[in-house]
């Protein structure tokens, strides 16, 4: 199997068991580094899939929420090398497949061609790069694709119906259906024509659709969980961590 | 990605360029720029780059901005021939004095360009960055013009050292929105502009101020920039008695010096774009991009940037707001690749007195970050007399007195000199 298809098989799985496939976003050592895999432990066991954001200097698509915690896990060191070589020196068991969230520059400084062999040894099995649409994606993908990780495509309610398609077709592991037209973190909860927006999604999609943004309560996660396959929980979560409470209690709220 | 160049492609990507060819259609210029943008922003740029397509160069559109060129923004605007100062470096000065453009730099002709556009684009209401505040104060002054909403993001370090400007806006009738994150200077400001232009990206124009960023933003400052080139070449032409030897323009993100060389790259002209050394070569010590920077993404598009071995985006430093920006447009990128623009850069101390010479021998108040050119021209000028030199006097220096008045005047040399 290849990588990007454990994501989809995670995701099918908690929707065979009748759940609505749970997809927690943590900024990687945030708020201590020294506690990442712990941290990390302890989310995946209650979670389908992880996304891990790698921190950068300047993150354009994301809020105040994760713009703080990622400009503090960079004072912190945490680096996209940092991360890698800490998933693979842990011994923690970690079932959730990984996916990590980067803006393009880093994985550039990384390099394409060590970056799919680097994932595949630590679980990382797709990437979400949100600066880096389809049409200059090619060689990012043509790299992850050759070792079986995934580039996720996002959609959002501003994307046309054609583009629509091309992205779903394109996308590997899960298509990211971006609920808001705005940045992640924003307070004005779900927007109307939610639903309508995630079926048309969903209908378009081979692959299981999650909703991500502005997902912050149980009753979010209840409501795109009937017209999406997955609930993606970032800023929530985060601000969770900022007040050192414990984020597998706060994740387990969500499902109920 | 690969922007090593061979031999061929340098030659063959000279020649596209001279032949105004770049960008491609990709929005590339070789190796560098293309569109690195959140996918909310895709039909947005897709619209903008149809927009332009359609008015850019129709008769409509450009009656329109040229009369608005001739009769609001007061061009041509001026070629001075600086005697004192040629006979101090030894060489033919020769000043583009875009500081006498209305709002007092060359950020105007950009603004009012991309206002028009705006406004037959239909939108709601227009945003813009800034950092030295000289980009804010023009688009304030031409949406006022055009009868647009405008909302100037500014960092709060930059808003401390360009006050002036921040009333100036005000005034203006645009809302100054203070920038809080990340370095609080110019780069903040543009994400924190992108991140509303993603709340809203049907209705919100971005009028962007600098030759950066994703396509088709760096070709569109450069056509609306280029009538600094177009002008200085003629004028040189008709007063100076032919074309410069060598032509200098300051290089923070790059409009000014785009807009200056971009005319002029099919001549025999040396060129040279001058960054900000500021007080040293050390990371963070400068905002010298082309000098010591290395490809990446930052904001948009593939370029030269400052950054670290991960990737993360390096904090600058220059005396000179409008220079202090770690990255630089994708056009630059190329043109030092292919070797067609030499980028040096000048010291913070070396604008300081490049600024008190130019005031002291042709009483003109240059702005900090111009004052980067005479600096590089100067000592050109040493190694090259009784050549014709062109400096890009890109803008005025009202705007710096709060910075210039916490440094103590040097001697008064007048007496007896």
């Amino acid at each position: 199997m290849q990588a990007h298809e454990k994501i989809t098989r995670a995701l099918r799985a908690a929707n065979d068991a009748g759940r609505t496939g749970l997809v927690p976003f943590i900024t990687a050592g945030y708020p201590d580094p020294e506690k990442f895999i712990e941290t990390l432990a302890s989310i995946a066991a209650v979670s389908d899939v992880v996304e891990l954001g790698v921190p950068f200097s300047d993150p354009m698509a994301d809020g105040m929420t994760i713009q703080r915690s990622s400009f503090k896990a960079i004072e912190n060191g945490v680096t996209l090398k940092w991360i890698f070589d800490s998933l693979q020196k842990s011994h923690a068991k970690i079932d959730a497949p990984l996916v990590m969230m980067s803006y393009l520059n880093p994985l550039l400084a990384y390099g394409l061609d060590r970056l799919a062999e680097s994932s595949l040894k630590t679980g990382v099995c797709g990437f979400i790069v949100p600066d880096l649409p389809f049409e200059e994606s090619e060689e990012l993908r043509n790299a992850l694709e050759a070792k079986g990780v995934g580039l996720i495509q996002l959609v959002t309610p501003a994307t046309p119906e054609t583009r629509l398609k091309k992205l779903a077709g394109a996308s590997k592991g899960f298509l990211y259906a971006v609920t808001i037209t705005g940045i992640t973190g924003g307070g004005n909860g779900l927007p109307a024509g939610l639903a309508e927006y995630l079926d048309k999604v969903s209908g378009l999609s081979s692959l299981p659709v999650c909703a991500g943004f502005g997902i912050r309560e149980a009753k979010d996660v209840a409501n795109v969980g009937k017209h999406a396959a997955g609930a993606i929980v970032g800023s929530a979560l985060v601000e969770v961590l900022e007040r050192g409470e414990d984020a597998a209690a706060f994740l387990q709220s969500l499902r109920k | 990605m690969k922007s090593e160049l061979t031999a061929a492609d340098k030659e063959r990507l000279m020649r596209a360029s001279i032949r105004g060819e770049l960008p491609d259609k990709r929005g590339r210029f070789g190796p560098f720029g293309g569109r690195y943008v959140p996918e909310t922003l895709v039909p947005a740029f897709e619209s903008l780059e149809a927009g332009i397509a359609k008015h850019l160069h129709s008769d409509e559109f450009q009656t329109a901005y040229r009369r608005e060129l001739r009769e609001w923004v007061g061009r041509p605007t001026a070629l001075t021939f600086a005697p004192r100062l040629s006979e101090r470096w030894g060489t033919e000065v020769w000043l583009k004095r875009e500081d006498l453009a209305h709002t007092g730099a060359h950020k105007i002709n950009n603004a009012i360009g991309q206002a028009l556009l705006a406004k037959r684009l239909g939108a709601k209401r227009v945003i813009a960055e800034t950092g030295a505040g000289q980009h804010g104060v023009a688009s304030a002054a031409a949406c006022a013009r055009v009868g647009l909403p405008c909302r100037v993001y500014m960092g709060a370090v930059d808003i401390e050292r360009q006050a002036p400007n921040v009333d100036r806006m005000n005034r203006l009738g645009a809302e100054v929105f203070p920038v809080e994150s990340g370095d609080k200077t110019l780069r903040a400001a543009i994400d924190e502009a992108l991140r509303e232009w993603v709340s809203d990206p049907s209705g919100i124009y971005y009028l962007l101020g600098s030759a950066v960023g994703a396509h088709p933003y760096p070709y569109l400052v450069r056509e609306l920039q280029s009538v600094i080139g177009a002008e200085a070449r003629q004028q040189m032409i008709d007063f100076a008695g032919g074309l410069p030897d060598v032509a200098f323009a300051c290089v923070g993100g790059g409009s000014n010096a785009i807009g200056l060389f971009y005319p002029m790259l099919g001549d025999d002209i040396e060129l040279i774009g001058v960054e900000a050394g500021g007080t040293g070569s050390g990371l963070g010590q400068n905002a010298a991009t082309l000098a010591t920077g290395t490809p990446g993404v930052l904001q948009g598009s593939y370029s030269i940037i400052l950054q670290d071995s991960d990737g993360n985006v390096q904090e600058t430093h220059s005396i000179s707001a409008g220079l202090d920006y770690s990255g630089v447009g994708p056009e630059h990128a190329l043109l030092q690749a292919v070797g067609r623009v030499t980028y040096v850069a000048a010291s913070d101390n070396e604008a300081l007195e490049a600024l008190e010479e130019l005031c002291e021998t042709e009483g003109i108040l240059t702005a900090l970050e111009t004052a980067h050119a005479y600096a590089a021209a100067k000592k050109w000028s040493k190694e090259n007399p009784g050549k014709r030199v062109l400096i890009g006097n890109s803008g005025r220096g009202d705007k710096d007195m709060p910075t210039l008045n916490k440094i103590p005047p040097r001697t008064i040399r007048h007496a007896g000199a």
